[in-house]
């Protein structure tokens, strides 16, 4: 297991991902000996994990079975404990594609978080790119960086614990994209123009508040970026429902023609069963996420 | 990455991408090779040996001259400025110069910069709108007058946005964003064994290549005749790409899965011969009866040759020609037979680590076909313009199993102007972007979800409704 490489089968030392129904997921590190609650039963690693394949089917103790799966920057973001804000797949999907993100990217971001993005970066650019990522809270960058490692990644990312607004990427010339998804991203332009290679590159900032937006903007400008364009990207959800639609009653119609022998007709006034039409069809969840963030892209040209 | 400086220049034979304003353009670096971009022409030669985006002004004869000053920013000198657009009215008459004064600039060989501050200068209202509203007036005559073309290194983001810009037709309208939504869902990444079914003009199929970076494998599973993929020219990829891209027609699935497909022949016995022929004939008639797919160049020359009266001269070179050409073909056959073995090697393990399916055919038979191939625990995604195919979609695994975690999406996108106290979103946005339904495969067991399990779609309420409501 290696969030950048598939593997067959369960071993121990792999993080798992318990699928447990729709929406409902969680990490496992599995252990040798080791055993898990949820709300089916136990699961016991050594019996229903190791040496299965990913994929398959566990029963839990109680009689229930959730699916084990093999772990995956997406399946990471909707089940990673959260230390932070973090950023969700549809925006994740748009930055890599927008930054140009591939094998052998070089990329700079700031602040890591709970690492969600990184986890998402590192899947492209593996496994000849690196990222190097700046977090300037101690902890959280002591965190990820175990998670880095404990997920096989470690080898691609380089986890600096710093103010990038002072003390920038701790690269310089090298970066083929920078994202940003700090409070005030106009102080950090300046170290990620520093940071993308002379030859050019991508940069990305990510802020919820369109203030935000305004002076990055600004500053883009300012140093000389080129194709600012800020945008927006909102995920909606279809969920598959099957619905039934009763058909009214206007009574008997004396204008139409009277059927041939139907013989008794149902009497008009109480049918028993009402005629219904049942369709599949989709609604929209009652709430969805209406923000996130304003992502705003831009092009370093050569210097 | 190899950080030589030799893959930032133009070459030629490169493909690029030409860009004006949001127009995009992709071509091929050919010498004397005329290019019509905006209903402008011009050669390309001049630019080999010049640096990736770099911006060229087209002068007389269609010829690219390097554009000295980048961006310079609009000199004008009239510092005024009125307050609001209370005096400004719409007669028509406040531009002094005619189309034609204009054109005789144009041809005077004026630059675009230059034609802008003559338009100026003869505007009676310019002197009276908001600095505002001059900014405006300045960049609508920019986008009219200006004669500059960028020249880009071709990317999947600048791929995607020219086809959804230029032909979304081609495309199935699918918008970038959703490719982009497509390339994550599926974890498409190094090393892995991707299957891609989609008549996107290969975009999509480029797209997957760019994100594997020429590690792992891509099978291109094609419908009809033969696979389609001019977009991945247009991606400009080194010849190491070329090597993880593997091609199999989908007529051939169920024999595949049924393992009676056979690939193995090794010299033209008559048996095989006519299977291959019987093969080649049936890939024609489906080429026929598709949309030109491929190039039916061949199945057109041989119905030409049939239209051919007597002149025997003629007749025995022709039949020369076509002993030749009937070796040609043999040659080519076995090479197809081979490419065909290699990639029924690949599939034959069932072992993929990824589907993607964006298509105008009906993406039911398709997926339902395609998911076997795939491992447990693998992501798909399976892209419709429209919604209805795949709440179809949704409801067969459903009820037959093999897959978690299903989710039919879109994606809503809109851009935002950003100007100091004039940040709005674009007057016009995208109305949609195409539906996706993506999901992990699981394991297959004989038995049926239990009903104990939590379904995903809450029961219908069918029975209380209508009893309770009716």
């Amino acid at each position: 297991m290696s969030f950048v490489e598939y593997s067959d089968f369960i071993q121990d030392g792999d993080v798992a991902i318990i699928y447990l129904g729709h929406d409902s997921m969680m990490p496992v590190k599995v252990q040798q000996g080791a055993q898990t609650q949820t709300r089916y039963g136990v699961i016991r690693h050594s019996t229903d994990l190791i040496g299965q394949r990913y994929g398959s089917k566990v029963t839990c103790s109680k009689g229930g079975w959730v699916h084990v799966l093999h772990p995956t920057p997406e399946l990471w973001t909707v089940c990673l404990p959260h230390r932070t804000q973090i950023l969700y797949t549809t925006d994740i999907a748009t930055i890599t594609m927008m930054l140009e993100l591939k094998p052998g990217s070089i990329v700079c971001e700031s602040g890591t978080g709970s690492g969600s993005l990184s986890h998402g970066i590192l899947r492209t650019i593996a496994p000849t790119g690196h990222l190097h990522t700046v977090e300037f809270h101690q902890q959280r960058a002591e965190k990820v960086a175990e998670e880095f490692k404990e997920h096989r990644v470690g080898h691609l990312v380089t986890v600096r614990n710093q103010d990038v607004c002072k003390d920038g990427f701790g690269v310089t010339g090298v970066a083929d994209a920078v994202f940003l998804d700090i409070p005030s991203p106009w102080e950090a332009v300046g170290h990620a123009k520093a940071a993308l290679k002379t030859q050019g590159g991508r940069l990305c900032s990510f802020s919820p508040c369109i203030e935000q937006v305004q002076r990055t903007c600004e500053v883009l400008t300012d140093h000389g970026f080129e194709e600012i364009s800020t945008m927006e990207v909102l995920l909606r959800v279809h969920d598959v429902r099957t619905v039934p639609l009763p058909l009214p009653d206007f009574g008997p119609d004396p204008s139409a023609q009277t059927q041939p022998e139907t013989g008794e007709e149902p009497h008009p006034m109480c049918s028993p069963n009402p005629p219904s039409i049942t369709m599949k069809t989709t609604t929209p969840p009652r709430e969805m996420p209406g923000h996130t963030g304003y992502l705003t892209f831009a092009t370093k040209p050569r210097t | 990455m190899a950080d030589d400086e030799s893959q930032y220049t133009i070459k030629e034979g490169d493909y690029v991408v030409l860009k004006r304003g949001d127009i995009f353009k992709a071509v091929q670096i050919q010498p004397r090779k005329k290019v019509i971009f905006e209903k402008q022409w011009f050669f390309l030669d001049n630019a080999v040996g010049h640096l990736y985006s770099s911006t060229f002004e087209i002068v007389s004869g269609g010829t690219l001259q390097p554009q000295k000053l980048r961006g310079t920013e609009s000199s004008t000198d009239a510092k005024e400025a009125g307050t609001d657009n209370r005096n400004i009215v719409d007669d028509g008459k406040s531009q002094k110069l005619t189309r034609d004064d204009i054109e005789t600039l144009k041809e005077k060989g004026l630059k675009g910069q230059e034609i802008i501050q003559q338009l100026i200068k003869n505007s009676s209202t310019f002197r009276g709108k908001t600095e505002y509203a001059q900014d405006k007036y300045i960049k609508k005559k920019k986008k009219k007058y200006e004669n500059t073309v960028t020249i880009l290194k071709p990317s999947c983001r600048i791929l995607a946005m020219m086809y959804h810009g230029r032909e979304p037709g081609k495309i199935c309208h699918l918008r970038y964003d959703t490719l982009a939504q497509m390339l994550t869902l599926a974890n498409i990444h190094a090393g892995s064994k991707v299957l891609v079914f989609e008549t996107c003009a290969g975009l999509v199929l480029g797209a997957v290549m760019e994100r594997m970076g020429g590690y792992g494998s891509v099978i291109q599973m094609y419908p009809g005749g033969g696979p389609v993929r001019a977009g991945v020219e247009s991606f400009g990829f080194p010849a190491n790409f070329h090597d993880m891209l593997h091609e199999f027609p989908i007529c051939h699935v169920n024999s595949l899965l049924a393992g009676t497909l056979d690939t193995t022949a090794k010299d033209p016995t008559a048996v095989t011969d006519e299977k291959q022929s019987s093969m080649v004939a049936e890939e024609q008639q489906s080429q026929s009866g598709l949309e030109h797919q491929g190039s039916p160049e061949e199945w057109l020359r041989e119905t030409n040759n049939s239209d051919d009266i007597g002149q025997d001269q003629e007749q025995k070179q022709k039949e020369k020609r076509k002993e030749a050409k009937a070796e040609e073909k043999k040659v080519k056959l076995e090479k197809k037979r081979k490419k065909l073995a290699a990639a029924a090697d690949l599939l034959k393990g069932r072992d993929a680590d990824g589907l993607v399916i964006a298509s105008r055919f009906h993406p039911c038979p398709v997926l339902m076909g395609l998911l076997k191939f795939l491992s447990p625990s693998r992501p798909f995604v399976v892209y419709s313009q429209y919604k209805e195919p795949l709440i179809e979609c949704y409801t067969k695994l459903k009820e037959h199993g093999g897959a978690v975690s299903l989710r039919l999406t879109d994606t809503w996108l809109r851009h935002y102007q950003v100007l100091p106290n004039r940040t709005h979103p674009l007057l016009l946005m995208s109305g949609g972007g195409g539906y996706l339904l993506s999901g992990t495969t699981v394991t297959m067991d004989g038995a049926k979800p239990a009903g104990s399990q939590r379904a995903e779609e809450p029961a219908a309420k069918r029975p209380k409704l209508t009893h309770t409501e009716g």
